[in-house]
């Protein structure tokens, strides 16, 4: 193990709507650059873990500690853990009736005080480096499905976020346009952002994460590097789940 | 999903936490009771020690005369106030849909159908409905036609139908107008007709948004009835300007006011509630 703290550290989480527990038992650890990938089909938690996080949930029982600070305390303000997390969700959530660039500095101006000439300034190289620059006046809806969806990540990113999570972005997306919002989420983590993302996109989880935690019925059965997870799986439920979702070539 | 509540125990840091939690609800449940009780405090205390208040007290709310002025306002109220907001209501709802159709028709033949409700709707949301009962329960009667009916009643009814009938049907075509165009589409795909696509699809959807504002204009209708009250029709506003004058003591006007207050409370929060429960059923857990 790395001698750094965690950036992000789940311990024995539990989350249940009711009688159903959905979350039981997870524990992970996030470090600095480091890609997780949670892996494992519809209703396993996945998305329900990333809202944990972002405390879009109140959790039933365990902490979660971001940046060496426990955030799952009540007295804990959730719209400061939230200032330092960034999220994209599966349906884009863009605002429909702001333009793309007034999306993507709303947050900047409004929440983290940001003058409007710098957010502005901001908003437009990160959307040029993501090949949206002719977009920035467009409303959302004028858009393609890939297009909105970068323009999310833009969003997420220009509130520069040391932790980027990421909730099945490419599971709304055609299979044409799924490689233009991958590409990008290579490049951040080939840039070292943090990041746990929820995905289906097993090839793409292999090639870019640090570590893949497979998620089956709210637990976190097996985790590991993609060389493990992929190869030589320890479970068998991981084996017929990959056995399932894996292209077989 | 398993359901394995079998030995969970909350670890010591979550029964801390709900203590937490518990001692936060507790905070807010304070300070929400204590900012509440000075709000009204205040609003209490400025009245009663304001100079005139003895005086305002005698003319506005004397028991005695609440009492006196009570049957009378009492009856009067559900004779014609009442029976006139739902004979209305009943009346509205269907004209104001049937003309918010007509709006929305796009087949050629129903262009002077189209025209009819536009005219209409511009027509009468624009004529202040008290002006409008005031030509109707007098005009009509004064153009002495054969067996057309004189009762104020009547003709107070059809004012207001028409002037409501104009505002509802504007919000209701909002409503089928904020139905996105993909719902039309799948319609279509199905094989359904124009009609039917709006008869299945978009009204249902359409009226459901508009709830809030309908119940806003129902409101309206109820206290609007009053206005029937002001062309002589001997409603419960009547009956309370009968015993003012005669007694020079306003109480009755507040005794109406709360007539009004206590048939419309109950009905916002039927509303509420109903609204509230078809949200959950369809978008349940969406956030």
């Amino acid at each position: 193990m790395s001698p750094d703290p965690a950036l992000l550290e789940v311990a024995d989480l539990r989350k249940s709507y009711g009688d159903k527990v959905v979350l039981d038992d997870i524990r992970l650890t996030v470090r600095t650059h480091d890609v997780i990938c949670l892996i494992g089909s519809s209703g396993s938690g996945k998305s329900t873990l990333l809202r944990c996080l972002n405390l879009l949930e109140e959790i039933d029982d365990g902490v979660i500690s971001f940046e060496g600070r426990e955030i799952s305390d009540p007295r804990v303000d959730p719209r400061a853990v939230r200032r330092r997390i960034g999220m994209v969700f599966q349906s884009y959530n863009l605002f429909p009736h702001l333009s793309v660039l007034d999306n993507c500095t709303l947050a900047p101006r409004r929440v983290h005080g940001v003058p409007k000439e710098e957010a502005e300034q901001r908003a437009h190289d990160l959307l040029t480096r993501f090949g949206l620059a002719d977009q920035a006046g467009k409303r959302p809806d004028r858009m393609s499905g890939g297009q909105q969806q970068r323009a999310a990540l833009v969003r997420a990113l220009c509130t520069q976020p040391t932790l980027l999570l990421l909730d099945e972005i490419t599971a709304a997306l055609d299979p044409e346009l799924v490689g233009e919002v991958l590409t990008i989420v290579r490049e951040l983590a080939e840039q070292g952002t943090t990041m746990i993302l929820a995905t289906h996109e097993m090839a793409f989880a292999r090639d870019i994460a640090s570590k893949v935690c497979f998620l089956d019925e709210g637990r976190i059965l097996e985790h590991g590097t993609p060389a493990q997870m992929f190869s030589q799986p320890r479970e068998e439920r991981t084996r017929r789940f990959l056995a399932r979702v894996l292209p077989t070539a | 999903m398993t359901s394995t509540q079998d030995d969970w125990r909350p670890s010591e840091r979550e029964l801390e936490r709900q203590d937490v939690r518990r001692a936060q609800r507790r905070r807010s449940i304070l300070i929400s009771t204590t900012a509440t009780v000075v709000v009204f405090g205040a609003l209490w205390l400025g009245t009663v020690t304001s100079p005139g208040w003895p005086n305002v007290k005698a003319t506005f709310f004397s028991w005695d005369d609440a009492r006196a002025s009570f049957p009378d306002i009492w009856h009067a109220f559900w004779r014609y106030n009442v029976v006139l907001f739902l004979v209305g209501e009943a009346l509205i709802l269907p004209l104001a849909l049937l003309v918010a159709l007509a709006r929305q028709s796009r087949a050629a033949a129903l262009l002077p159908l189209r025209i009819i409700a536009v005219v209409y709707t511009d027509l009468f949301r624009g004529i202040p409905t008290i002006l409008l009962v005031f030509m109707l329960a007098f005009g009509m009667p004064a153009l002495n036609l054969q067996g057309v009916t004189n009762s104020l009643f009547f003709w107070g009814l059809v004012a207001l139908v028409l002037s409501y009938g104009a505002y509802v049907a504007e919000v209701i075509r909002s409503g089928i107008e904020s139905v996105h165009p993909s719902q039309i589409a799948s319609a279509d795909a199905l094989g359904l007709s124009r009609a039917q696509a709006m008869r299945y699809v978009v009204v249902p959807q359409g009226i459901r948004r508009v709830v809030p504002p309908l119940l806003n204009d129902f409101v309206s209708l109820q206290k609007d009835t009053a206005l029937v009250g002001a062309a002589g029709l001997f409603d419960a506003m009547f009956a309370a300007r009968d015993y003012a004058n005669f007694n020079f003591n306003f109480t009755p006007y507040v005794v109406v006011a709360l007539y009004f207050i206590v048939l419309t409370i109950p009905l916002a929060r039927l509303t509420d509630h109903l609204q509230h429960r078809a949200m959950e059923r369809e978008r349940q857990g969406a956030r």
